[in-house]
């Protein structure tokens, strides 16, 4: 029997998608709707002294100017916990305009509310704001000195410091050591749409229309914020113009549209400016790791010690977490990782695509390479020497794993085994050529509650699946009926997945490529609970065929519940009881942390590259990627995501930088002209391998995730290859031109 | 509303200042005359999205950075961030509404769809407004689709899966 689940079906949201049909948060209309505007502040450090708002007024249409002088107070300041654990998750424990304290440039320390977008905006340039400012700590050389470890990270789940074994005597054992400090620039997520949110006040309910990966952790957050019940609070987006993690958490613009809102008695939509974008929602922060191997005469690994120095916000002790996935990579004995943070003026960093592997899978990748050329192994081989049968951190076995026939598979389709490994030997004309790969590995992460869902089936055997989770890219719309017409034994053509409003069943935010599985596990359960509700009253139906039969052998397929030589469509049952419909509701517990597996996904990147080192031109010819992310639910939209994320491999490889103004503490590259990202003609042609592997642990269904496995590995592929064509090892990120390009000889 | 009447130039009558009050403004759109009442300094993009109702053009940055926006003004494609709506009048815009007639899909559109171009689908209307021109403009060898489709970002990256696209309508598959 064929099955729905990983057909490479086409997106069902396309066609709202390509007509311009789909509405995104801040296109929805309401009746008086206001303009709400944004005003960063212009110093990075210090306390706002005054604000002049006369000029602003005078601007036709203004309905309120709000500052930390009228602005109301917040209920309470929810703690940092990340969405995946499902309950209230604002991006910094701090709120603006609460007092005068600016704690970095961009801060919102003003709101302006007028008729029209263009009066907002402009009277928002009119207010004329004093400061007092103080020196900005910004980058890490002005902060490597304040350096401290703090007691954990990421909310407070991971320690700040890990260690196995005895990482010096590894490495005083070891016949072989590489060592090298790898820099890696901050990077800004810069999804198309902005972030926004429209907010409708009817009474004391509040509807909000807000661009976000969880619309449940948008109202668990809001409504912790203002002090309302969560029963008042609704919010409904079916479609987010993208993410990559800057809509992962919950930022300070929901609560504050929302206040704007009640403020002028109107509808207010609030949409970010793509300025803001790099000062409102968070950052991958720049960064600094140290890595040392150690390793025997014959590639096996006896040391691995990994560190990290990154700035955080004033407010919270956060890093992405880069050394989880490189600590439990390779079989290595002796092991130790810490985090060193210090305090600048700046937001807390958050989330953003590959979140901590894509920085510190870079480093240990590359110190792999290096590795493999100091011993003259191949770079697959050497991995494959040291490949972890359980993983090495914790000592559980992988629930599944498939990195070795990610190796295989990556290599056979990328042509691999043709290369001369000696640096810098071929050319083509101008141009150095040169091969890499790297390996990729990313949690499969279990999301803290339960996640929920609703599936009803109507008497014309139509089906409608409901969960409250939003469609920022990943094709959840066109995977979630797939898993409900298998569940339910109906043509996928006959499910409605209904999706982004906090009316339907809970779901936390879709996170960390835990999205198609916390949710497919939600609707399989729905799904099988209507299944085996309606496949019960079948046989205790006298009218019914199946009468008398065992449910346990009833079989369901195209509709129909047949058990032997009895078959009943869903649609006969439920006609002839006078049934317009069926429905259940289906609730997956996740296993806990401490559930006795180790949950990763794996991957294998290939890339080509040609150097011209006249001008330091990098340009990436092919990529190919093999990963084994557990069961595939769609095999067209899995290979997009894979494909998108090993693109941005590339983006952060050679373009994504930005850099904070030391004296200002300001972004220097703020806009999409100057915050290089790939362009259709930066990426190359793109090769995915799906390798499936089977896992019974991880959910129901053994969906591990596509979001950012495609990512991991994919710079250090590309700056492998950059040292194959040119000899040259650039330990950071991006590689830019001034890395590579080679004075001619005097 | 203000409104001043031409004066005379060396060069013949001058354009009739308007504004900066709020002026009635006549589009075409998509074949349809609009009427609005808005202020000049409201660009195309904000009287498609906050005035019409069409809000298929998509904004991604308002400074003509990204091409999310892009639609056609008599044709040719142009960044409706960076253009002024006043200054369309006389003039036919196209927006992706625009685009297919009653309910049958563009070619482009099915194309986009056949190939998984899209992911969010936010920068999908520019995308193919500007893959539609693209063609029309007779850039549509290989190795120009992709220089040619720079102008329009995605940030969910399906870049290689748009020049499928815009190849597939090229080649009428």
């Amino acid at each position: 029997m064929t099955t729905a689940i990983g057909q490479p079906l086409t997106r069902v949201d396309g066609r709202p998608k390509v007509t311009g049909a789909a509405r995104y948060p801040t296109e929805f209309p309401a009746p008086g709707m206001a303009h709400a505007c944004l005003v960063g502040a212009r110093v990075a450090g210090g306390r706002v002294l005054s604000v002049d708002a006369s000029a602003a007024w005078e601007e036709p249409g203004v309905l309120a100017v709000l500052t930390h002088e009228n602005l109301p107070r917040i209920a309470g300041q929810p703690p940092l916990v990340p969405s995946l654990f499902g309950g209230p998750a604002p991006g910094e424990t701090f709120f603006p305009m609460q007092d005068d304290a600016v704690h970095y440039a961009g801060q919102h320390v003003a709101l302006v509310v007028a008729d029209t977008h263009e009066r907002a905006q402009h009277a928002a340039s009119l207010l004329r704001i004093e400061y007092e400012e103080s020196e900005p700590l910004t980058g890490i050389e002005q902060g490597r000195d304040q350096a401290y470890e703090p007691e954990a990270i990421f909310g407070g789940f991971l320690p700040a410091r890990n260690s196995r074994g005895d990482v010096a005597a590894g490495l005083a054992q070891a016949s072989v050591r590489v060592e090298g400090t790898y820099r890696f620039a901050a990077n800004h997520h810069n999804p198309l749409e902005t972030s926004g949110t429209t907010a409708v006040w009817d009474g004391d309910e509040l509807l909000l229309h807000d661009g976000t990966q969880g619309v449940t952790a948008t109202q668990l957050t809001v409504a912790a914020l203002l002090g309302v019940p969560l029963s008042k609070v609704r919010v409904v987006s079916p479609y987010v113009g993208g993410s990559f993690g800057c809509k992962a958490m919950v930022w300070h613009h929901p609560a504050l549209a929302a206040m704007a809102a009640r403020a002028v008695g109107r509808p207010v939509k609030l949409a970010l400016t793509r300025e803001q974008m790099f000062t409102s929602c968070g950052h991958r922060e720049e960064q600094e790791q140290h890595i040392a191997l150690g390793a025997t005469h014959d590639g096996k690994l006896t040391a691995l010690s990994h560190h990290k120095l990154s700035p955080t916000s004033p407010f919270d002790d956060w890093a992405e977490p880069s050394l989880q996935t490189a600590a439990q990579m390779y079989a290595c004995p002796n092991y130790e990782g810490s985090y060193r943070l210090f305090r600048a003026n700046t937001m807390t960093p958050t989330f953003m695509r590959g979140p901590g592997d894509s920085s510190g899978m870079f480093a240990l990748e590359c110190a792999m390479d290096e590795l493999a050329c100091r011993l003259g192994i191949d770079p697959v081989e050497l991995r494959l020497r040291n490949l972890a049968s359980a993983d090495p951190a914790s000592g559980r076995p992988w629930s599944s794993n498939g990195l070795e026939e990610c190796f295989e598979r990556g290599a056979a389709r990328f042509g691999w085994y043709d290369r001369d490994p000696e640096p810098r030997v071929r050319r083509e004309g101008a141009w150095l050529i040169g091969t890499g790969m790297a390996a990729a590995g990313y949690p499969a992460p279990a999301p803290g509650t339960p996640q929920r869902a609703r599936a009803r089936i109507y008497a014309d055997g139509s089906v409608v699946v409901q969960a409250a989770t939003p469609e920022f890219g990943t094709g959840v719309a066109t995977a979630m009926a797939q898993v409900a017409a298998d569940a339910l034994g109906v043509p996928v053509s006959r499910c409605r997945f209904e999706k982004g409003d906090t009316d339907f069943p809970g779901i936390a935010a879709a996170v960390g490529s835990a999205g198609a599985g916390m949710i497919s596990a939600a609707v399989h359960t729905a799904a099988t609970a209507l299944r085996e509700q309606l496949v019960g009253e079948a046989v205790a139906d006298p009218g019914s065929p199946l009468h008398g039969a065992d449910p346990s052998q009833v079989a369901v397929h195209d509709g129909r519940m047949t058990a032997g030589p009895a078959t009943e469509p869903y649609t006969d049952l439920l006609r002839r009881n006078h049934r317009p419909d069926a429905e259940a509701s289906g609730t997956w517990h996740p296993p806990g942390m401490d559930a006795p597996y180790a949950t990763t996904t794996f991957g294998a990147q290939f890339a080509e590259v040609a150097v011209d080192p006249e001008l330091g031109l990098v340009r990436v010819r092919r990529m190919t990627g093999a990963f084994a992310p557990g069961r595939v639910l769609n095999a067209r939209t899995a290979r997009s995501q894979l494909m998108g994320g090993m693109l941005w491999g590339l983006g952060q490889a050679l373009l994504e930088a930005n850099h904070m103004e030391h004296g200002t503490g300001r972004w220097v590259n703020a806009s999409l002209a100057d915050y290089l990202v790939a362009v259709n003609a930066d990426a190359p042609d793109v090769a995915v391998e799906l390798v499936e592997v089977e896992d019974r642990e991880v959910n129901p269904l053994g969906v591990k995730g596509v979001g950012e496995i495609g990512q991991v590995g994919a710079n250090a592929a590309i700056a492998n290859a950059v040292h194959h064509a040119t000899g040259r090892r650039v330990r950071k990120m991006p590689v830019t031109v001034e890395d590579l390009m080679e004075l001619p000889l005097a | 509303m203000s409104v001043r009447g031409p004066e005379l130039t060396e060069h013949g009558p001058g354009l009739e200042e308007r504004g900066p009050g709020p002026v009635n403004v006549t589009l075409s759109v998509n074949g349809t005359e609009r009427h609005l009442h808005i202020e000049p300094r409201v660009s195309l993009l904000d009287a498609l999205r906050e005035h019409l109702e069409l809000t298929g053009s998509k904004k991604g940055c308002d400074q003509g950075a990204c091409g999310a926006c892009t639609v056609w003004i008599d044709g040719r494609r142009v960044l409706a961030c960076l253009t002024l709506a006043m200054a369309c009048e006389g003039h036919e815009v196209t927006t992706v509404e625009g685009l297919s007639a009653d309910g049958e899909l563009h070619a482009m559109q099915k194309a986009f769809i056949a190939e998984d171009a899209l992911q969010c689908g936010y920068c999908t209307p520019g995308q193919i407004m500007a893959a539609v021109a693209l063609l029309a403009e007779g850039h549509t060898a290989d190795g120009e689709i992709g220089e040619w489709m720079s102008g329009n970002l995605c940030r969910c990256a399906a870049y290689p899966n748009i020049r499928a696209a815009v190849r597939a309508v090229r080649d009428g598959s």
